[in-house]
């Protein structure tokens, strides 16, 4: 629980630096300090500056914007589909269950970043379209979860009264059988938040993702790639953000995960 | 009979995937054509020519038979950017990444054992710390940690090679192995916490079951209950995971090859999709999925080989 706490309050600061970005680095991202191109981090820049003598950590809370918003977004792209293709397959069962499970296992079975890099190579991405690719190819985990949450309680009393009662397919869902799938589909959900970040980051480290000016924390590892061995610095702060936020990502959805079994586990 | 109701299964999944791949293949803008439209001197009539015989007037779904059928007997077609057939080009990278998949395999299993072993027994700080790490590697940005692994070892150190498979003019089996050390760390990492983290729950799991109280409470050393008693039921878990993530590790490849300049699939595919290279692509994509339901299908086989519990 601790840790679930703790993951939490890094990631709200982190969303909070994101959505201040404007106001704590104003303009810093875009300034250039020519005087200063290319300095290791120092107290007036610390995380150093780059080529263009523009301030790092700016860039990289400019980034962040970028960056969050992907994998927040694209986890509720991957959530809306999956739980709509889980609750389908776990609701009407036999012959639609036969067929989205398949599909789902179809595309489980092509490697996630390949299929993300072929996609990309199709459509030139946008931010938005970004986060539908990314959403579009992280929907399996939840249908899975889904499915399994509905086939847990489609036969139990509240539902069988339900029916009875005369309760409509939709209602029955929305009402009944959705609000007992919660736990299971939100753990999925963040967990798709840290793959959604790490999926737009690796991307872009190929510069097929967030095009520049944006900056990403995957781009930006992308342009830091040919200086490496002169300004490290431009190279290991983003992918350090990315890593300290995939990791709060995970911690959370861990401890929700936990907290959501024990809670069933708990006799009403 | 089981078995073969198995491998049914996975038939239709690989017809459904070939239908994505072709399907996502064909919408690429300007089609299969694209690199030709671009280069200067191309006319007209020579286009026309190239469509026809790349069989590309015909409809889709005779070009989707056409391929699926070549596909299966190994007629992979031809490459777009040098014309000479795919399962050539796939053939000659193949050795390079199955020498660095063996080698990040190995470099996994051996941080898998202490990683996933200790934290499950122990209780002080060490196993603490190991489960940390653990759970930090599976978040791990893997091509952010190549790297840092290039920046280490590589520049600031210098100890070892930053890119490449051979010192040219060199290449004896010290090189080599200097070679693959950095890029197979990297490709491991994610995989070797995630390994650990299967393991440690499941010698945990395993050490609650009656049969190993049975053990301690007949004298038998905590050592020998870890060895001879724990540690074999929950390997298994730990080993099919392992054989499902060795098909995963294909796509670690293409960022792992691309960080270190390594001569296998992975820089293929980066190649052949700067090129809009598709016949490449579409056979690259159709292996690396095969690959994965093959690996599926095995641990499903193997299993109730492994485990007699299972057998009934």
């Amino acid at each position: 629980m601790r840790r679930g706490r703790l993951a939490a309050a890094v990631l709200l600061l982190l969303i909070v630096a994101a959505l201040l970005a404007p106001w704590l680095a104003s303009g810093a991202a875009d300034t250039m300090d020519l005087a200063n191109r290319r300095a290791a981090p120092s107290l007036s820049h610390w995380f150093g500056t780059d080529e263009l003598g523009r301030d790092l950590l700016a860039r990289v809370f400019f980034g962040a914007r970028v960056s969050l918003a992907v994998g927040l977004l694209s986890a509720l792209v991957a959530g809306a589909l999956g739980v709509s293709v889980g609750a389908a397959s776990g609701f009407f069962g036999g012959g639609v269950d036969a067929v989205l499970m398949r599909a789902t296992d179809a595309v489980l079975s092509v490697p996630r970043l390949l299929l993300l890099m072929a996609a990309a190579a199709v459509v030139q991405p946008s931010v938005p379209v970004l986060v539908l690719l990314v959403g579009g190819i992280g929907w399996m985990e939840t249908a899975r979860v889904t499915r399994a949450a509905f086939l847990q309680s489609r036969d139990r009393e509240f539902v069988l009264a339900a029916r009875a009662a005369g309760a409509s397919p939709v209602r029955v869902i929305l009402a009944h059988l959705l609000p007992n799938a919660s736990g299971p589909i939100i753990v999925s959900m963040t967990l798709a938040v840290g793959r959604g970040i790490l999926l737009e980051s690796a991307l872009s480290f190929f510069g097929a993702g967030v095009q520049p000016p944006t900056a990403s924390w995957g781009n930006m590892l992308y342009q830091a790639q040919t200086t490496m061995s002169t300004e490290p610095w431009l190279a290991l702060f983003p992918g350090l953000f990315i890593f300290i936020t995939s990791v709060a990502v995970n911690a959370l959805g861990d401890s929700l995960g936990e907290a959501s079994v024990s809670e069933r586990r708990a006799p009403a | 009979m089981k078995y073969f109701r198995r491998v049914g299964v996975s038939v239709p999944l690989l017809l459904a995937i070939s239908l994505g791949v072709f399907g996502l293949i064909h919408l690429i803008p300007g089609g299969p054509m694209a690199v030709y439209l671009s280069s200067p001197g191309v006319r007209p009539e020579d286009l026309a020519r190239l469509t026809r015989a790349l069989g590309l007037d015909q409809p889709l779904w005779r070009q989707y038979l056409q391929w699926l059928g070549g596909f299966v007997t190994g007629e992979w077609g031809f490459s777009f950017s040098d014309g000479r057939p795919v399962i050539d080009r796939v053939a000659e990278r193949l050795p390079a990444t199955i020498e660095l998949m063996g080698a990040s395999i190995v470099m996994a299993l051996v941080a898998t054992a202490p990683l996933g072993i200790i934290p499950a027994v122990g209780r002080g700080w060490v196993s603490r710390g190991l489960s940390i790490v653990s759970f930090a590697g599976i978040s791990l940005p893997v091509f952010w940690f190549g790297l840092v692994l290039q920046l280490v070892f590589a520049i600031g150190l210098g100890w070892l090679p930053s890119s490449g498979r051979t010192t040219p003019g060199d290449g004896g089996a010290m090189d080599r192995l200097a070679h693959v050390l950095l890029p197979a760390a990297m490709l491991g990492a994610v995989h070797a916490a995630a390994w650990a983290r299967y393991l440690r729950a499941s010698i945990a799991d395993t050490l609650e079951q009656p049969f190993v109280n049975a053990a301690r409470a007949r004298g038998v050393p905590p050592g020998l209950v870890l060895a001879r008693h724990a540690l074999r039921p929950a390997l298994l878990p730990a080993l099919t995971i392992i054989l499902l993530d060795a098909a995963l590790m294909v796509a670690g490849t293409v960022v792992t090859e691309s960080v270190f300049a390594w001569p296998g699939l992975g820089s293929l595919f980066t190649e052949a999709l700067a090129r809009r290279d598709y016949t490449v692509l579409m056979a690259m994509l159709m292996l690396a999925s095969t690959a994965v339901v093959a690996c599926n299908l095995v641990a499903d086989l193997l299993y109730p080989l492994l485990d007699p519990r299972v057998r009934a």
